[in-house]
Parts: C-alpha cells; sequence; structure tokens
C-alpha cells in the first residue's frame, strides 16, 4: 500500500483530480443556478410528465429521469421515459 | 481622458474585493492618475484600515449623501500620493441609508474630479450591491479558483447583465501555482471554460498580502511582492495597455517535483 501511495505520488493520478472534480460540479450546478429552475420545480416538471404521458402509454415511472444538461453553450432538457407497454384503445 | 467608475465586486465575501480595490488604486495613482476609492460596505467599513487611513475619518458617504458634508470635506487624501483620496462607509448605518439613485448622484459628482472612481462593493446581491453598482460604468469581478466563489462570481455576472453591465472583466485572485501543478487547484483556463468573460488578470497567493495589511500599505509599494507587482499589471491594463498575462510557475520545485519532472521528460 505505501509503496503504491509513493508511486502515485511521483506520477501523479490521471483523470481523478481533485479539480476536475470540482470542474464538474460546478458546471452541473451552474446550468441550475443559470436557468433559475429549481430541483423543485424539476420534480413537479418531472410529475406532471408522468401524469401526461401516463394518458398514452405505460411507463416505468420509478426508473424516469429528467435533467438538465450542459453542451457547449446550449442548455438542454433531457428526459428518460422508460415505457413498459402500449396502452390499448378500449374498443 | 474621459473618467471611469469601475464597481469591484465578488459576491462571496472574503475573496479580497478590498485588497484589489486598494491595490488597483494605489497603483493607478502611481501612474499619475487621478484616483478615488468609495467604500460602500456600510457597517463593515474596511477600506479605511487597508489603505492605513483610518485614523483620519471625519466625515462618511452617508454625511455626504445626506448633505451633512460637502464631498470634499468627507475625502481623505492620501498622503503617499497627490491625486489617491478615499471616501470612507459609515460604520454605524446600514445599507438602506444610501438608495442607487443617491450613488449615482455620488459618482456623478466625482467624475468632475477623479479619472477613476473605484467602488468597493459589500458581499451579497441585496441593496449594498445594486447601490454599489448603480453609478458604474463597467464591473471588475473578483473570484478565487474555488467552486463557492465561482458559483457566486457567475451569478454576479448573471445579476451585472441584467442591471445593463455587460462588459465585467474578471480578476482570478490566490492562485496557488503548486496546487494548480498538482491537479488540485482549477487553473486559469478552468474558470474562465465556466465564467466565459474576459480574464483582467491573475493574482498569485502572497503571504506579504498579509503583511501589508498589518501594516495599512498596498502590496504595491513593496517592491518583492508577487501580487503587488500583479495588480501593478491589472492597473496598466484598466488605463486600456495591453500586457500579457504571465505564465505563473512555482519557483518552489520540491525534490519529488523534480524528480516527476525529470522521469516525465525521460518518457
Amino acid at each position: 500500500m505505501i509503496i503504491v501511495d509513493f508511486l502515485t505520488k511521483i506520477f501523479g493520478k490521471d483523470g481523478s483530480n481533485s479539480k476536475d472534480v470540482a470542474k464538474k460540479r460546478l458546471q452541473l450546478v451552474l446550468v441550475h443556478d443559470r436557468a433559475s429552475i429549481s430541483p423543485e420545480i424539476l420534480n413537479k416538471l418531472k410529475e406532471d410528465m408522468i401524469r401526461l404521458i401516463g394518458h398514452y402509454l405505460e411507463i416505468d415511472e420509478a426508473a424516469l429521469q429528467v435533467t438538465l444538461e450542459n453542451e457547449k453553450d446550449t442548455v438542454a432538457l433531457v428526459a428518460n421515459i422508460p415505457i413498459l407497454g402500449l396502452k390499448r384503445a378500449a374498443n | 481622458m474621459k473618467s471611469q467608475v469601475l464597481v469591484i465586486t465578488s459576491g462571496k465575501g472574503g475573496v479580497g474585493k478590498t485588497t484589489t480595490t486598494a491595490n488597483l488604486g494605489t497603483a493607478l495613482a502611481m501612474m499619475n492618475h487621478k484616483v478615488v476609492l468609495v467604500d460602500t460596505d456600510l457597517g463593515l467599513r474596511n477600506l479605511d484600515v487597508v489603505m492605513g487611513l483610518e485614523n483620519r475619518i471625519v466625515f462618511d458617504i452617508v454625511d455626504v449623501v445626506n448633505g451633512n458634508c460637502k464631498i470634499k470635506q468627507a475625502l481623505i487624501r492620501d498622503k503617499r500620493f497627490e491625486g489617491l483620496c478615499l471616501l470612507p462607509a459609515a460604520q454605524t448605518k446600514d445599507k438602506t441609508a444610501i438608495t442607487p439613485h443617491q450613488m449615482k448622484n455620488l459618482t456623478n459628482e466625482l467624475r468632475k474630479e477623479f479619472d477613476f472612481i473605484l467602488v468597493d462593493c459589500p458581499a451579497g446581491i441585496e441593496q449594498g450591491f445594486k447601490n454599489a453598482i448603480a453609478g458604474a460604468d463597467n464591473a471588475v469581478v473578483v473570484a478565487t479558483p474555488e467552486v463557492s466563489s465561482v458559483r457566486d462570481a457567475d451569478r454576479i455576472v448573471g445579476l451585472l447583465e441584467a442591471a445593463g453591465l455587460l462588459g465585467a472583466r474578471l480578476i482570478i485572485n490566490r492562485l496557488r501555482t503548486k496546487m494548480v501543478k498538482h491537479g488540485d487547484m482549477m487553473d486559469i483556463d478552468d474558470i474562465l471554460d465556466i465564467l466565459s468573460i474576459e480574464l483582467l488578470g491573475v493574482v498569485p497567493e502572497d503571504e506579504s498580502i498579509i503583511v501589508s495589511t498589518n501594516r495599512g500599505e498596498p502590496a504595491v509599494l513593496e517592491n518583492n511582492s508577487p501580487a503587488g507587482a500583479a495588480y501593478k499589471r491589472i492597473a496598466h491594463r484598466i488605463t486600456g495597455e495591453y500586457l500579457p498575462i504571465p505564465v505563473y510557475d512555482s519557483n518552489t520545485e520540491n525534490f519529488i517535483d523534480r524528480f516527476r519532472r525529470i522521469l516525465r521528460l525521460a518518457k
């Protein structure tokens, strides 16, 4: 263990620098800050989407994910909605 | 020359707004400009002690806007440089003692006398901030390479834009080259990636700032202070000169650093 510590100290760790962690966390938190959308609002949006889409499709509510993502200079609302089955019209 | 009103702001407290204001003001005065430093941190005044002028205060900014005295009576002339003045904050009033409108009138009055009006903004985004930015032509945002400071700086940039101050420029303060080298502190590019505003300058971490604050003598008066030298360069940039940002390299390379460098070179 001591040898491993010594070697990482000499060669430096790759990819897990604390500054990279800081930058990633900042980028994520700033997406929310800039859009002025709080996690609570995002949760409400999620609930509304479940209700709306639930009218047409059978969805996996527990696995549904709604996030804001930052790509270059644009912010996108990304929703991942696993579908369990189509609701057949009752004839 | 047309005078400039610059507000020094940051959102987060303790990142070096007052130190920056004192040093940039002194550096501009060393370049023979007429400079006034305006402390708008009502109730928590500190620019006076950082400048070493705390014993000479008679009137303050609230006295001026309320008409209790003339501006000239409240201005403290710095004996070290002709043309360098301080307008101190009030210590016993709170932020609501001044309105943005009064602040705008005050800065316009100061324009008649001075080339540079540097406004030291209080921490926070409430009334004190709104007052400080009211009369400003442009803003200087101070941030340290830390998550909390950069986040607040981003918020400040947004609020400045909303108030019509579009060209805010950034000073990265207290950069520790050794930590950057080890990947334990965000570097200049990381911060610029996130904030996407123009970089005005970088000030390295420097113990002599504490010594100079102890004495009430801004670090730009010290010849061997790296931070003082950085502030002098920033002052030149403020006047429109082009000066490149130096590469901050740690000159305190230890045994491990040296060994690591040699091994990397060998690869």
